[in-house]
C-alpha cells in the first residue's frame, strides 16, 4: 500500500532498512543467542543520524516527528526487536527531557543523544510496581541543593548500557502519585549501581537491568519540571513513545510475512510448493492483512500526533494494542507455515516469535490498554448525556 | 588537512561481460555502485578529517551519470564533489585517465594527500593510483592497509605485503592507494543524504582542465587490448621455516627430488 510519503520519510525508511539489512540481519542470530548487547549497531545508527532523528535541530538532531520516528522503528524491528527495543528505549528515556525538561538541561544532554554518544534509560517500574506504576517506593530527599535517592529499579531497558537515565521517584509519600517527581542521573554518580542483569526470553540482545539507588545523591538541577509532576511526566512519556511498540509490532510482522512466504515458495511437499494449498494461502493472506491494517493504524495516529491532535491516549493505545497483538499472532502464523523450519533456529522466524511477546507486555501490558480505550470511551458517551 | 578521494563509478558485478567486436566492458543494463576499494578511500578520507580538520574532496572521470557516485560519497560525509566529463575523455585507457584525474586534481587546488582504491573492480590494473601520483609529481604508496601517523608535511605508513607488511615514511603531499584492510566504510547519514540530494556538482569539461587534447580519450591512449583471457592460476606454493641452512636444504632435496637437479 502507497502511504504517500514524503521524499524525506522514503529517504528514512531506505537508510534505515540499509542498517537493518547490512549491520543487523548478518549478526541477529548470534546477538540473541549469545545475549550481546548491539553496541556496534547503535553506533552505526548514531552515525546514521537515526539516534538524533526525533530532537530538534538546535539541540543537534534532525527535528523530524513521531512518524519518521516509527518508520524508522519498522524498519529496524523487521530485522531484529532486540535491537529495535535498545533504539526505541533511548527515545522513551529522552521524552522526559524533551516534553517538560528547561533549555538548560536539554542543551546539556540532548546533543550528545542525538549523536548516540550517550544512550538513555527510563525507569518507572519496580518490584512492586508494572501496571500500578503508583505503587513506586523509591524516594528522592531534597537535603541542601542535593536530592538523595534510595530504592531499586527494575527490568529497566539500556539499563547497564545507558549513560543518562530519567527516574520516577517519590519527593513526598504523604501525597500519593501526586508525590512523585522525575529525575536526570547519570552514570558513575555515587550510590548509583546495577542490580540483576535479566535472562529473557527474547528481545536477548536488548539488556534489562536493576537500577539500585543507596544514598545516591544528584543536583537538585537534575529534577525535571517541578516537585509533584513525576507522574504526569511518565503518563505523557508513555502517551508519546506507546506508538513506537505498535511499530515494532508492524515491523516484526512484515519481517515475519517476509521470511516465511520465500521459504513456503520454495517448499514442495506433495509434488508442489506449499504456497500452492489453498490452506497456506489464507494464512499468509490473514498475516499480510492484518499487518497492513496494523500499520495504517500506527500511522494514522502518528501523522495525528504529528498534526497538533492535543488528547491521542486512545487512539494511541489502540494503535499499541492492535499492532502488537497482531505482531504476536503473525509471527505464531509465520512458523506454522514454514512447518518444522519454523521452528528451527536456523531461520529467524522462532525468534521473531519469541520477540513479539514483549510488545504485548511492556509500555503497559495490552490488558491496560484496553482499559484505557474503555474508560476513554466510557467517558466520551457519559460526556455526550 | 585538504585530502582529495578518486572515486570510479563501476558495474555492481565483478562478472562483467565484454564485447567481442570491442574488446571493452558492456555496462548496459547493469547497476553502477562506487568501486569497493575506493569506499575505503572515503572512509579513510573522513576519518582524517574527523581528526585532522581540512576538506575531503571526491573527484571522478566519467560519464554524467557518475555524478551519483559523487552523491553517494557526500551521503557518507565528503564535502566536495568534482566531476570531469568531458566527450573528449571517451575511450580513456589508465594513462589517458590518469592525466586526466592529474589535471584535474591540479584545478582543485592546494591539497595535502590523494587516496585511492588500490584498484576498481571491473579493469582491475591498478595503475591509475601510481600513474597519477606520477604525474603529479608527488610520492606514491601503494596497498595502505593502516595510517600510523600524520604531522606537517610527513605521514608514516603500513604497506601490506605477501607475508607481513611494510612501514613507509613519506613527505606530503602523497598519494596513496588503500586495501580492504585498512577500515570498515561507514553508511550514509540521513544529513549527509539531505545534503546530496541539493548539492550542484561541479562538473570540469577538457577545456576548463586546460588539457592537452591529444593526451586525452582513446587518443592520449597508448593501451591496445589484443585479447582478453583469464590469467593461469598460479601454482601450488609452499612457505618453507627454519633456519636459512635448513630452508635451503629443503629446496635442494625438493629439487633433486623432482630430478629437476
Ligand atoms: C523486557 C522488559 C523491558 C522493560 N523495560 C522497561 C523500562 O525500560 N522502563 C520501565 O520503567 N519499565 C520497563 N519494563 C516494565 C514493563 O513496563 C512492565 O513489565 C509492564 O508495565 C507490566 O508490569 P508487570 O510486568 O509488573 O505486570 P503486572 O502489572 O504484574 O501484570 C500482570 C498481569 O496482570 C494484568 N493486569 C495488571 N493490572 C491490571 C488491571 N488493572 N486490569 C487488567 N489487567 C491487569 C496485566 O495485564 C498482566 O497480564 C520492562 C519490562 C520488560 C519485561
Ligand atoms: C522439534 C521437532 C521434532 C520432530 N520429531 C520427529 C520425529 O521424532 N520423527 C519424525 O519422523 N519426524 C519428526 N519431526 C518432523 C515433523 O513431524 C514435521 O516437521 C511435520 O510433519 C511437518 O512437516 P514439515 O516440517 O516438513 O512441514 P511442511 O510439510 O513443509 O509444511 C509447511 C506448511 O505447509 C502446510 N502444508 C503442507 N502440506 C499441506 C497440504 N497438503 N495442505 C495444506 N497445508 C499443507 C503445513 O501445514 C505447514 O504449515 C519433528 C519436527 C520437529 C520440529
Amino acid at each position: 500500500m502507497d502511504y504517500m510519503l514524503t521524499e524525506e520519510q522514503i529517504m528514512i525508511r531506505d537508510l534505515a532498512r540499509q542498517v537493518a539489512e547490512e549491520k543487523i540481519v548478518p549478526v541477529r542470530a548470534e546477538l540473541d543467542e549469545q545475549n550481546k548487547f548491539p553496541t556496534d549497531i547503535m553506533k552505526a545508527m548514531g552515525q546514521a543520524d537515526l539516534m538524533g532523528l526525533f530532537i530538534p535541530e538546535e539541540y543537534g538532531g534532525l527535528g523530524k516527528k513521531v512518524l519518521e520516528l516509527c518508520i524508522a522503528v519498522e524498519e529496524i524491528s523487521k530485522a531484529c526487536v532486540g535491537v529495535s527495543t535498545s533504539y526505541a528505549a533511548n527515545a522513551l528515556g529522552t521524552y522526559p527531557l524533551l516534553l517538560y525538561g528547561t533549555d538548560e538541561q536539554k542543551k546539556k544532554y540532548l546533543p550528545d543523544i542525538a549523536t548516540g554518544k550517550r544512550l538513555v534509560a527510563f525507569g518507572l517500574t519496580e518490584a512492586n510496581a508494572g501496571s500500578d506504576a503508583s505503587g513506586i517506593q523509591t524516594t528522592a530527599k531534597l537535603d541542601g541543593n542535593e536530592y538523595v535517592l534510595n530504592g531499586t529499579k527494575q527490568w529497566i531497558t539500556n539499563g547497564i548500557e545507558a549513560e543518562i537515565y530519567t527516574i520516577v521517584a517519590l519527593t513526598n509519600r504523604s501525597k500519593g502519585p501526586r508525590g512523585a517527581s522525575a529525575f536526570v542521573v547519570e552514570k558513575g554518580t555515587p550510590g548509583f549501581t546495577f542490580g540483576k542483569k535479566e535472562n529473557k526470553m527474547g528481545i536477548r540482545a536488548s539488556s534489562t537491568t536493576e537500577l539500585i539507588f543507596s544514598d545516591c545523591r544528584i543536583p537538585k538541577e537534575n529534577l525535571i519540571a517541578k516537585e509533584g509532576m513525576g507522574f504526569i511526566i511518565a503518563m505523557k512519556t508513555l502517551d508519546s513513545s506507546r506508538i513506537g511498540v505498535g511499530a515494532q509490532g508492524v515491523g516484526v510482522a512484515q519481517g515475519a510475512i517476509d521470511e516465511s512466504i520465500r521459504f513456503a515458495k520454495g517448499r514442495i511437499q506433495f509434488g508442489q510448493p506449499v504456497t500452492s494449498f489453498q490452506a497456506v494461502q489464507h494464512i499468509l493472506a490473514d498475516m499480510q492483512t492484518q499487518t497492513e491494517a496494523a500499520r495504517a493504524l500506527v500511522y494514522s495516529v502518528a501523522r495525528a500526533m504529528d498534526s497538533g491532535a492535543k488528547d491521542f491516549s486512545r487512539a494511541s493505545a489502540m494503535a499499541k494494542l492492535f499492532a502488537t497483538d497482531t505482531a504476536m499472532k503473525v509471527t505464531t502464523d509465520a512458523v506454522q507455515v514454514m512447518g518444522g523450519s519454523g521452528y528451527m533456529k536456523e531461520y529467524p522466524v522462532e525468534k521473531m516469535m519469541r520477540d513479539a511477546k514483549i510488545l504485548q507486555i511492556y509500555e503497559g501490558t495490552n490488558q491496560i490498554q484496553r482499559n484505557v480505550i474503555a474508560l476513554d470511551m466510557i467517558r466520551e458517551v457519559s460526556r455526550q448525556k | 588537512m585538504n585530502i582529495i578521494v578518486m572515486i570510479k563509478q563501476v558495474p555492481d558485478t565483478s562478472e562483467v561481460r565484454i564485447s567481442r567486436e570491442t574488446n571493452t566492458l558492456i555496462r548496459d543494463g547493469v547497476p553502477s555502485i562506487i568501486n569497493p576499494y575506493d569506499m575505503y578511500a572515503i572512509e579513510e578520507a573522513i576519518r582524517l578529517r574527523e581528526q585532522h580538520g581540512g576538506t575531503v574532496t571526491a573527484v571522478t572521470m566519467g560519464p554524467p551519470q557518475a555524478t551519483d557516485a559523487l552523491k553517494h560519497a557526500v551521503s557518507m560525509g565528503v564535502d566536495n564533489v568534482v566531476l570531469l566529463s568531458d566527450r573528449a575523455f571517451a575511450g580513456a585507457d589508465t594513462w589517458a585517465t590518469s592525466y586526466a584525474l592529474a589535471k584535474g586534481i591540479q584545478k582543485i587546488g592546494p591539497f595535502d594527500l590523494v587516496i585511492a582504491g588500490k584498484q576498481a573492480i571491473d579493469g582491475d590494473t591498478a595503475q591509475v593510483g601510481p600513474e597519477t601520483a606520477d604525474m603529479l609529481g608527488i610520492p606514491f604508496v601503494a596497498y595502505i592497509r593502516k595510517i600510523e601517523k600524520v604531522e606537517p608535511g610527513m605521514m608514516v605508513v603500513e604497506r601490506l605485503m605477501d607475508e607481513g607488511y611494510d612501514v613507509v615514511e613519506t613527505t606530503l603531499p602523497a598519494l596513496i592507494t588503500v586495501v580492504k584492510e585498512i577500515n570498515q566504510p561507514r553508511l550514509p547519514s540521513l544529513k549527509g543524504k539531505m545534503k546530496a540530494k541539493n548539492i550542484s556538482v561541479t562538473t570540469l569539461t577538457a577545456v576548463d582542465l586546460t588539457a592537452d587534447e591529444n593526451k586525452l580519450g582513446l587518443k592520449g591512449s597508448p593501451t591496445q587490448v589484443v585479447k582478453i583471457f583469464p590469467p593461469t592460476p598460479r601454482g601450488d606454493r609452499e612457505m618453507l621455516s627454519g633456519t636459512i641452512g635448513e630452508q635451503l636444504d629443503t629446496v635442494a632435496k625438493k629439487l633433486k627430488k623432482q630430478a629437476i637437479i
